[in-house]
């Protein structure tokens, strides 16, 4: 993360605090110094460290164990090359990619207007609140077997599980981004001769794109969070079906490979969504 | 005059608490170019005042005509600067200061020229394409008074532009703005806690007070412009400002408001 040049919003003509120089005071002794140098590493060490230590512990404790409950990293590795060679790994990828991308764009498409809609009008935040309330407590497995029986075992049905999933937090984030736009930009604008649909276009979606943005970005989550539940309906194929089958014949690698897959796909969703993020309100002062 | 204000009464009902008297039957004319302070302590309805000439609060009676219309609603006419800057954060400043004049109807061959001028006119004449979160505070408050001055409003109505800074920064923007004006002669009306920069400012001061919210007096300011910083260490800015600062602390100690 980058830093600005401004100590904090209304104070004028400070000097930027380094970051470290804030973090730890100095020490003394050579313990002192291995860790003062040790909180200066570039971030990228601390990533690879942290993956490194990670499997070490892993490999550590499937050595404990031992008994194929928790398979070691060599195993899953090689259940990564054979699910690979059984060639249907890659349209498992393909097909969870497409119905996770498909739900997440029409959940949050359809939840900006909503979320809108409940901000700005009182109508608005009457009429939906309660139902965006009442829905957001049901689990999304709850509801599949009334998909299924009303939309049968098909694309659809699984789509919408997501959909449903992804619709709630962007709802949630976009009303709270369209209650949090400053009144005084607002009345700047009016004071300008900004009729009420200029102020809508000009100062309140601009203002409310950062929290859509978080919105979007914790939307993503619940995508892949209900892919495997949307993967209950009668899949055969994608990585939740991967991992059903899987437990099914007890092939545990197998399971970890499914899982390592999710994420790892979705951490890469999650830094297009985030870098899409920074782009768009790179004008936001930030800590 | 351009600015006339009769027999305004503004009153806050709220549930549970007794009714707060904001205004209480205020007259007031102002205009031909003059610029006028209001000082008074908080509560005393200076920002009431100057929000319900902007349009921006409705009276409870009384009305507000500037340049002879009656006053209904916000209107770009009358130009407001507000204490936090209110500039858009995801604009440049350029793009900050085309947003009144785009409303206008400026043509876009001309919307270069008329934001270069009023940029030049504040001196942030290097900074079009800049960000507000990359200005200072007083950066930022130059742009919006650019912003304001560009659809060459008839009156400008400032609520405690400089609040926020520095002594020095608000030195220099009080200068600024007495150049600004030269160039401009706009009316003003400058809402302020600081006497000081009141008596610098204003040909009249505006005296309330709080309790109802009421004008005490008015005391004209016998400095002539072009001021300087020299006219702060004259006899007649001293005197000036005793006058003001008797009459501000004059309702005070005498325990209301308080």
């Amino acid at each position: 993360m980058t830093r600005l040049g401004s100590a904090g919003s209304g104070k004028v003509g400070l000097d930027p605090v380094p970051v470290q120089a804030r973090a730890i005071p100095r020490r003394s002794g050579v313990v002192g110094r291995v860790l003062t140098r040790l909180n200066r590493l570039p971030m990228l060490a601390y990533y690879v460290a942290t993956i490194a230590l990670g499997f070490a512990l892993w490999s550590i404790l499937a050595r404990l164990v031992g008994n194929g409950l928790l398979p070691p990293p060599e195993t899953v590795a090689r259940a990564f090359r054979s699910e690979y060679e059984r060639g249907a790994f890659i349209d498992d990828i393909v097909a969870s990619v497409r119905r996770v991308t498909l739900g997440f764009v029409i959940g949050v498409t359809a939840a900006i207007p909503f979320g809108f809609a409940m901000g700005w009008y009182r109508w608005g935040r009457g009429l939906l609140e309660p139902w965006v309330q009442f829905f957001r407590t049901i689990p999304a497995l709850a509801l599949i077997p009334l998909y299924v029986i009303a939309f049968g075992i098909g694309e659809f049905p699984k789509v919408l599980v997501i959909s449903v999933a992804t619709f709630l937090p962007t709802v949630v984030a976009t009303y709270q981004g369209v209650l949090d736009v400053d009144g005084t930009l607002i009345n700047a604008a009016r004071v300008l001769g900004a009729n009420d649909g200029t102020i809508f276009r000009r100062v309140v979606v601009p203002s409310s794109l950062p929290f859509i943005l978080v919105g979007a970005r914790i939307s993503l989550g619940a995508a892949w969070g209900t892919l495997v539940a949307a993967e209950l309906i009668a899949a055969s194929s994608g990585l939740g079906y991967l991992v059903q089958r899987s437990a099914l014949y007890f092939e545990v690698p197998s399971i970890f490979v499914a899982i390592i897959t999710i994420g790892f796909i979705g951490l890469a969703m999650d830094r297009a969504v985030a870098l899409v993020h920074r782009k768009a309100t790179h004008w936001q002062e930030r800590r | 005059m351009d600015i006339r204000v009769d027999g305004l009464t503004k009153i806050f009902t709220k549930a549970r608490t007794p009714p707060f008297v904001a205004l209480d039957d205020v007259d007031l004319a102002c205009g031909g170019g003059e610029i006028v302070a209001l000082v008074g302590p908080s509560g005393c309805g200076k920002t009431t005042l100057l929000n319900v000439i902007a349009g921006l609060t409705e009276p409870t009676s009384g009305h507000v005509t500037v340049d002879g219309v009656a006053v209904t609603g916000p209107g770009p006419e009358r130009g407001v600067i507000f204490q936090q800057y209110a500039l858009f954060p995801w604009m440049t400043v350029r793009e900050n200061v085309e947003f009144g004049l785009r409303l206008r109807g400026v043509r876009r061959s001309q919307l270069r020229g008329v934001v270069d001028h009023y940029l030049e006119l504040v001196g942030l004449g290097d900074f079009p394409d800049t960000l507000p979160k990359e200005l200072s505070g007083g950066m930022k408050q130059r742009c919006a008074i650019a912003r304001a001055y560009a659809v060459q409003p008839v009156v400008m109505l400032m609520d405690e532009p400089f609040g926020a800074l520095d002594a020095m920064t608000r030195v220099t923007l009080q200068e600024q703005l007495l150049d600004t004006w030269g160039q401009e002669r706009t009316t003003i009306m400058f809402i302020t806690h600081d006497v000081d920069e009141a008596v610098y400012l204003a040909r009249r001061v505006v005296v309330m007070a709080s309790n109802p919210g009421r004008i005490t007096k008015i005391i004209d300011v016998d400095l002539p412009y072009p001021r300087t910083q020299e006219t702060r260490l004259s006899e007649a800015f001293v005197a000036s400002r005793a006058t003001v600062w008797r009459e501000v602390w004059r309702p005070m100690v005498g325990g209301e408001g308080l």
